[in-house]
């Protein structure tokens, strides 16, 4: 195992617009366990970002508390993170989001820290459709403190003990959906090639998007029994509608094969493409997205992919009316009404 | 019978019935008193409830200033509340005025033979004059106001504008509302022999001066000292605060271009959340507060540990009420103290700062926001109920337009870029603060983790001991800095040269009181010099007084004297130095609960000597 993460990157990396290579957009080397699931989502963040040119250091990265949360440590080196308290990462988001409108957020969480501790704190930030990627990295289990079953294990999942857990999982693409959000998705951390397109089309959408990633626990939840292992979900995935993010300054070409694609225009003119596989829906229908979902639940099936979307619906900001200058911008002008008008509120006192 | 005799003294208690209107023309009453340049305090005394509990609203009128509550019966009671009626007639002095609605007689079991009956037949009046059930309501109130101006001998024209002034906007309410003042009034003058020996004179005491609570005031130092995120969870009784915020910001706050907002209020789902918003907002760089109370702090605690050790300048206002828990949530009290000095798990200190007033909710307020900044750490303004939604007579708000907000320690691109290295941790100026950047500021400098995991000089998370030890003392010594910072104590001494050998400390509400005991006191012959503690932590200045007085009495309303185990916790003082005089009913704390006190303790033994003394 090796302690350092080695500088030396092949001189003809691709550059994206700024002229960054890719390492522009990595971390320090991870702590976590090797082939843990959450390194390869902060692989796909960091390609993510790179090929949708934005720029390292105008992104906000902020976590709770557990491994999921430490993730954010090992990718994008150049952008400010906060790794909060546990659960309360959505209210520090908001509270960062409404100070600077301009920076690109990700909020990266765990099932423990979403579903559990933070189930307030995640269902009001969804419906505050807050604008922001929130990832929550999902094995079932807490790491950190090693092994307990979380709230989003499956009825009847094993744990690596042999016991069957009780309690109904809670599904938080169900959740986010009713609770509002304009952009939930699901996926799985192993297979990027669904994963990537996600997240570009998440970090592209105005308001609140959601991905719940399937990110397996290979040290405490990836044995036989485990609904959240990785040969149990490749053996379960139903992957939906195959989702092309075309960002906005791609032409687009409509080929022929094409006609089977469904094209969903975003806030900022970027297109997000499903290619239809025969048994998809419209995604922008929340009855059916959450019918989709239950039905393959009941199938023992973990339905992938954009689920649900809505490209129209305002931000906070847009529904608070907050000015389009960042607030910490803001000096004393803006702010500070002065002394003639405190002498007329001193009157009304009178 | 006797009757009770004053001009410009005197307490009237009003017993309404909640949710029926009287709380406007209860204020109204007052406002007219302090028009006629009276200094005035109005008290509200309101339950936990939306609609037909007993409610009290006690109006101390002083025209020597002594504006906190003065305890004990009050001299004129205006019984509107059946339900309370027996109560509200024991609350009354003998040889005072007993003012009720004369439609019904009174139950001859309460009457009292020391105390003069005014039967007005309130009730009566108003199903003659009026058809509309609610408007029956209504007038009762305006008509015992327009009653008292005759009784009282207040001038009516003030009235009059107070009813103009009240309802702009709403011009067809003037006529009827002066109509049912002068239903009251005539009726008073036509069949009692008017002013009663107890009355009131115009004045010149209150001119330039404001009628304004606490929680508007602060709401207004937010706005002035640059909030522009706000996070909030309603609780009694610290809600007004973003309330006002948000009144004052949707006017004042407008970019003139776009008409957008320049600030963001978020209602969150709680406190957690409500703090947390504020917390996030900090971080990137805008000025950012919560208002709470007791339950709210509690559940704030955890994130004002993080905001300790992440270093994040917030502004928290706690308008304290009774607890533990719910406690007594329309009840005053300054029961916070422990718990919001040492908020959080680990070692933590925070910063509180003491408004006494509604100049100083404003003036501290705003300047909450420059300590934050300045000292990169929570400030908590530790308000109560009493001070916060209760009308004061005060000194009108100030602002320096010359004044600019100090943001702090705070690196720019352009700082970075002459910099070799940046850490986010390393205590340059040895004061402890250490500079910060906001998010997205430079594209290669300047970036680090905030967390609340120790870390090192650049914001690398690290879990040795040595590193640990070497921040958490960076901590302290910029806890020791923020004693430098913060407002000053006011000492008032009874001789300019020589400190008096009893001492007397307070903060916030108890201000009123104390005053007036020290004049009490000095009446008795005993001289007890002041001091008002401001902030904690504790300047130089706060032991200095300790050290200069033989006895220090520490008055503060809360049961377990929170106060003084600061001042033995943090200064060393010597504990059988500091003798408590504890306050913790609800009501706000009265001069004779400090004044009886401190005149047993130092007995009639004591007296001659410092007589001599004299």
């Amino acid at each position: 195992m090796s302690f350092l993460k080695s500088k030396f990157r092949h001189p003809k990396l691709p550059r994206n617009d700024l002229g960054l290579t890719q390492q522009a957009y990595e971390g320090p080397l991870s702590t976590l366990c090797a082939g843990c699931g959450h390194d390869a989502i902060g692989a796909s963040i960091i390609q993510a970002c790179h090929e949708l040119s934005i720029p390292p250091h105008r992104i906000a990265k902020l976590s709770g508390i557990g491994c999921s949360s430490k993730a954010p440590t090992y990718f994008l080196d150049k952008a400010h993170g906060f790794n909060s308290v546990h659960g309360r990462m959505p209210s520090i988001v908001t509270g960062a989001n409404m100070a600077n409108r301009d920076l690109v957020y990700i909020g990266m969480s765990g099932d423990g820290d979403t579903s559990a501790i933070g189930m307030g704190q995640f269902a009001h930030v969804v419906r505050r459709r807050l604008n922001m990627l929130y990832l929550v990295a999902n094995n079932g289990v807490y790491g950190l403190t090693k092994g307990q079953t979380s709230a989003t294990a499956d009825e009847g999942s094993l744990s690596k003990q042999g016991q069957a857990n009780p309690l109904e999982g809670i599904d938080l693409v169900t959740m986010a959906i009713q609770l509002g959000a304009t952009f939930v998705a699901r996926s799985f951390s192993g297979d990027k090639r669904e994963l990537l397109p996600l997240i570009k089309a998440g970090l592209s959408h105005n308001g609140f998007a959601f991905i719940d990633i399937v990110s397996p626990c290979v040290t405490f939840n990836n044995h036989a029994g485990s609904t959240k292992s990785y040969d149990y979900v490749r053996d379960h995935v139903t992957t939906g509608a195959v989702t092309d993010f075309v960002p906005v300054e791609e032409e687009i070409i409509v080929s022929s094969s094409d006609s089977e694609a469904q094209d969903i225009c975003l806030h900022d003119g970027s297109i997000l493409r499903l290619q239809k596989t025969g048994n998809e829906y419209d995604p922008q229908d929340r009855q059916q997205a959450l019918a989709a979902i239950e039905q393959s639940r009941q199938q023992d099936r973990i339905l992938t992919g954009l689920l649900y979307v809505d490209p129209a619906a305002q931000d906070l900001h847009e529904v608070l009316g907050t000015t389009d200058k960042p607030l910490n911008s803001l000096g004393e002008r803006a702010l500070c009404p002065g002394s003639d008008v405190l002498e007329v509120i001193n009157d009304s006192f009178r | 019978m006797s009757k009770l005799e004053s001009v410009n003294e005197f307490v009237i208690r009003f017993a309404n019935v909640n949710g029926t209107g009287s709380a406007s023309a209860n204020l109204m009453f007052a406002k007219s008193i302090f028009r006629m340049g009276i200094p005035v305090a109005p008290r509200n005394e309101f339950p936990s409830n939306i609609q037909g509990m007993p409610t009290w609203y006690e109006v101390r009128v002083s025209e020597k200033g002594y504006l906190g509550r003065r305890g004990g019966g009050a001299d004129i009671v205006v019984a509107m509340n059946s339900q309370s009626i027996a109560r509200d007639m024991q609350s009354l002095l003998p040889g005072g005025y007993f003012l009720y609605d004369s439609t019904k007689p009174l139950p001859p079991e309460l009457i009292r033979s020391d105390v003069n009956l005014i039967g007005i037949p309130i009730s009566e009046i108003c199903l003659r004059e009026y058809t509309d059930p609610r408007q029956r309501q209504l007038f009762k109130n305006v008509i015992y106001v327009g009653a008292l101006s005759a009784l009282l001998d207040i001038d009516f024209g003030v009235l009059k504008r107070m009813i103009k002034d009240q309802f702009k906007g709403k011009e067809k309410l003037i006529v009827p509302n002066i109509y049912a003042l002068e239903l009251g009034h005539q009726y008073a003058s036509t069949h009692f022999s008017c002013p009663l020996p107890i009355r009131v004179q115009s004045s010149d005491k209150t001119a330039g001066k404001l009628m304004i609570d606490g929680n508007s005031a602060t709401g207004l130092g937010a706005v002035y000292g640059g909030a522009s995120v706000c996070g909030w969870y309603p609780i009694t009784p610290s809600t007004s605060v973003v309330e006002n915020f948000m009144k004052y910001a949707e006017r004042l706050r407008i970019d003139p271009a776009s008409g957008k907002k320049n600030f963001a209020s978020v209602q969150a789902e709680d406190e957690l959340a409500a703090i947390g918003v504020a917390i996030g907002g900090a971080w990137n760089g805008a000025r950012s507060f919560t208002a709470t109370s007791g339950p709210g702090i509690s559940l704030m605690t955890e994130f004002l540990g993080l905001a300790y050790f992440a270093e994040l300048p917030i502004v928290l206002i706690n308008v304290q009420r009774a607890g533990p828990s719910t406690g007594m949530p329309t009840r005053t009290q300054q029961p916070d103290l422990l718990a919001c000095a040492y908020a959080s798990h680990g070692d933590t200190k925070q910063v509180m700062l003491f408004p006494a007033d509604p100049k100083e909710c404003f003036d501290l307020t705003a300047a909450s926001f420059d300590l934050a900044e300045r000292i990169q750490t929570p400030i908590i303004l530790m308000s109560d109920l009493e001070l916060g939604m209760n009308d004061h007579l005060s000194e009108p708000m100030e602002w320096d337009d010359l004044r600019s907000y100090d943001r702090g320690k705070v690196l720019d691109a352009e700082q970075l870029d002459q910099m070799e290295k940046f850490g986010r941790y390393l205590d340059r100026d040895g004061d402890g603060i250490c500079y910060r950047t906001y998010p997205g500021t430079h594209p290669e400098k300047g970036a680090f983790f905030t967390r609340g995991t120790s870390r090192d000089h650049y914001a690398i998370y690290t879990e040795l001991g040595d590193i640990y030890v070497d921040n958490v003392d960076r901590l302290n010594r910029k806890f020791e800095t923020a004693a430098t910072l913060l407002p000053k104590a006011v000492i008032e001494q009874c001789k300019p040269k020589k400190a008096s050998k009893l001492g007397l400390l307070y903060f916030g509400t108890t201000t009123s009181a104390a005053q007036e005991a020290r004049d009490q006191l000095a009446e008795q012959g005993i001289d007890v010099d002041l001091c008002r503690v401001r902030a904690f932590p504790f300047g130089q200045e706060v032991r200095d007084f300790i050290d200069s007085h033989d006895s220090v009495y520490v008055a503060e309303q809360n049961r377990d004297g929170q106060m003084r185990t600061l001042l033995i916790n943090e200064l060393d003082a010597p504990g059988q130095k500091l003798v408590s005089v504890l306050h913790y009913d609800g009501l706000p704390i009265t001069a004779r609960c400090i004044s009886e006190r401190i005149e047993q303790d130092q007995g009639d033994s004591a007296k001659p000597n410092l007589k001599v003394a004299n």
